[in-house]
């Protein structure tokens, strides 16, 4: 039992199947996160739980209700942080979270607790009386994600919650993030399609490739499929065959010039991996050490690399919707 | 069906209030047009004979009706078709999200816009004294109140109603050409209806304006096609019959959340 069950979500725009048969539970106060490049369905399937979009088909429970059916009773039990900016720029942060506050039917001194409260933690109390007009795109990041937060909700949605910022301002969210999950007991879903992301925040990945889920499971378990370290060999000739002589050499493959050995503690056996390689008369121009990341986990399901394209998932499935 | 939340009502008319208030010139600057009709045609023709218009009125009085309706129908659509602007901007979603039915949003839309568009109606009487017309009594006042209010609301439903059924702001133009500026023209704002030829004539009376314009007249001015009370039902019955549509229009658009 989680506090999100989805199974075999289905959502088709026309002819293209944005979200192909996904199922996943979440249990309460996990942090999950959704990886995927553009336009692998990551955005629709958190718009379906989220009530914004209807599924076509397959089941989905959202602290306990139904996505079909009970639509309102989710709206009251969830925060969402959308990816696009969804403020109103001509308000000042307060009245942001005070129009946020009142349509959630909070009580007027709890909301301006909870208002100051919240501009704390995300240290905007100094500019709460600004227009967000004039706020840079961290602040507004920031002031979205409190407003998320605004009327406790019991999950928090987050779509891509640190795209387009610098890498300072995104480990600032990051923090947040963690402070929010652990500090106030949230469960937090996040999409992303930045590995560090990922691998940094959250204790369980779904894996989303062209609307199916390819691979779930912690970030530490994810890189343990791929295992172990990999040591990279340019060379001029010789064969790879060879090198599985060496007894902790658990695999190795040929590609181009470039030797590719599977072992664990790969700094450790470099200088072993050297010797016999000497011995053996096959002369190494240079040596490479890689230790797996969930970008390897990603190109082993899916045989791609991560596409960082430049466009937002949206609007590619917005283009794709309309045809 | 779905209840109705004064609270969210209440906060999305105070953003408005907010809104107008924090942008002042904005407002100001949308009475230029109104009041330039008011002086260039209110003045330029006061002289003339135009047709239909019985003897002893003078123009501007005439037109005082029409450049009130004028101002509500385009205050309306526009305040209307915002939804799009807040589509764009993004904080739509914001509001679509929120555990508030479609229902409470909709009139929250028709009571905030309907607030901006009556505030330059009332403006635009006040400065119409300044060129010579004669503001109305109490009792006229409230009934001209009264036609400003139901014929907001009409065109405020059907502003909604239009952009619940557009993907963004791109087709603007078209509805102005196709939609605001016929209803306008139709409406017998500058002259009588009678004045126009018998072919166009019956397209004037599936216009709502017709009804808000001679119905202000009347409560204005004492001039008028129609009796103020046949004015003010079928007034109404447009009324009902566009909100009617726009909240179902609005409650089913799936594009207005995404």
């Amino acid at each position: 039992m989680g506090i999100i069950e989805a199974r075999e979500l289905v959502k088709k725009f026309k002819s293209i199947t944005a979200v192909d048969g996904i199922s996943f539970d979440v249990p309460q106060g996990e942090l999950f996160g959704i990886l995927g490049p553009n336009g692998a369905g990551k955005t629709t399937t958190i718009k379906m739980l989220t009530t914004l979009l209807m599924p076509t088909s397959g089941s989905a429970f959202v602290a306990g209700f139904d996505v079909y059916r009970q639509r309102d009773e989710i709206r009251e039990s969830i925060g969402i942080v959308f990816q696009n900016v969804a403020l109103d720029l001509y308000m000042t942060g307060r009245e942001n979270l005070e129009f946020h506050a009142w349509m959630y039917d909070m009580p007027g001194k709890l909301m301006r607790d909870r208002i100051k409260e919240i501009l704390k933690l995300v240290e905007l109390s100094g500019r709460a009386d600004d227009l967000v007009e004039t706020y840079s795109g961290g602040m507004r990041r920031r002031l979205e994600i409190a407003r998320g937060l605004m009327h406790r909700p019991k999950i928090l949605f987050m779509d891509e919650p640190t795209l387009g910022l610098d890498a300072q301002t995104r480990r600032r969210i990051w923090e947040y993030i963690r402070v929010l999950n652990k500090g106030e007991k949230i469960t937090i879903i996040l999409t992303t399609h930045y590995m560090e992301e990922a691998d940094f925040l959250c204790e369980r990945v779904g894996i989303i490739d062209r609307g199916r889920i390819v691979a779930m499971d912690s970030p530490e378990n994810l890189k343990g499929i791929i295992g172990s370290d990999s040591v990279t060999l340019d060379v001029d000739s010789g064969d790879c065959g060879l090198f599985e002589q060496l007894g902790f050499v658990k695999s190795c493959g040929k590609t181009g010039g470039l030797f590719s050995l599977n072992v664990e503690d790969g700094e450790g056996k470099i200088p072993e991996i050297m010797l016999f390689a000497q011995a053996h008369g096959i002369k190494v121009r240079r040596v490479g050490l890689k230790r797996p990341s969930l970008e390897d986990v990603f190109l082993k399901f899916t045989g791609t690399k991560i596409r960082e394209g430049s466009g937002t998932e949206e609007e590619e499935e917005e283009e794709t919707g309309r045809q | 069906m779905k209840p109705i939340k004064i609270k969210a009502i209440y906060i999305i008319w105070l953003r408005e209030m907010r809104r107008i208030w924090r942008f002042k010139s904005e407002l100001i600057g949308s009475l230029v047009m109104p009041v330039m009709f008011l002086v260039f045609l209110g003045l330029g023709l006061n002289g003339a004979a135009v047709p239909g218009i019985p003897r002893g009125v003078s123009y501007i009085d005439f037109i005082m009706a029409g450049v009130i309706g004028m101002t509500l129908l385009f205050n309306s659509m526009f305040g209307g078709m915002d939804l799009l602007w807040e589509k764009e901007m993004g904080f739509l979603k914001e509001v679509m999200v929120s555990p508030v039915s479609r229902l409470s949003i909709f009139i929250g839309k028709v009571v905030a816009s309907s607030t901006t568009s009556i505030i330059e109606s009332v403006m635009i009487l006040l400065l119409g004294m300044l060129l010579g017309f004669k503001f109305p009594d109490f009792g006229r006042f409230m009934l001209t109140l009264m036609f400003m209010l139901v014929t907001s609301f009409t065109f405020l439903g059907l502003g909604l109603a239009i952009s619940s059924r557009m993907k963004d702001t791109q087709g603007f133009p078209v509805v102005m050409n196709f939609v605001i500026f016929p209803l306008f023209f139709l409406s017998g704002a500058f002259y009588p209806v009678e004045a126009l030829p018998g072919i166009l004539r019956p397209l004037c009376y599936f216009d709502p304006l017709t009804y808000g314009v001679d119905g202000m007249r009347a409560v204005l001015i004492g001039v008028s096609s129609m009796p103020p009370i046949l004015d003010f039902a079928v007034l109404s019955l447009f009324c009902l019959a566009i909100i009617l549509i726009g909240v179902h229009l609005f409650e089913t658009g799936s594009d207005i959340g995404n």
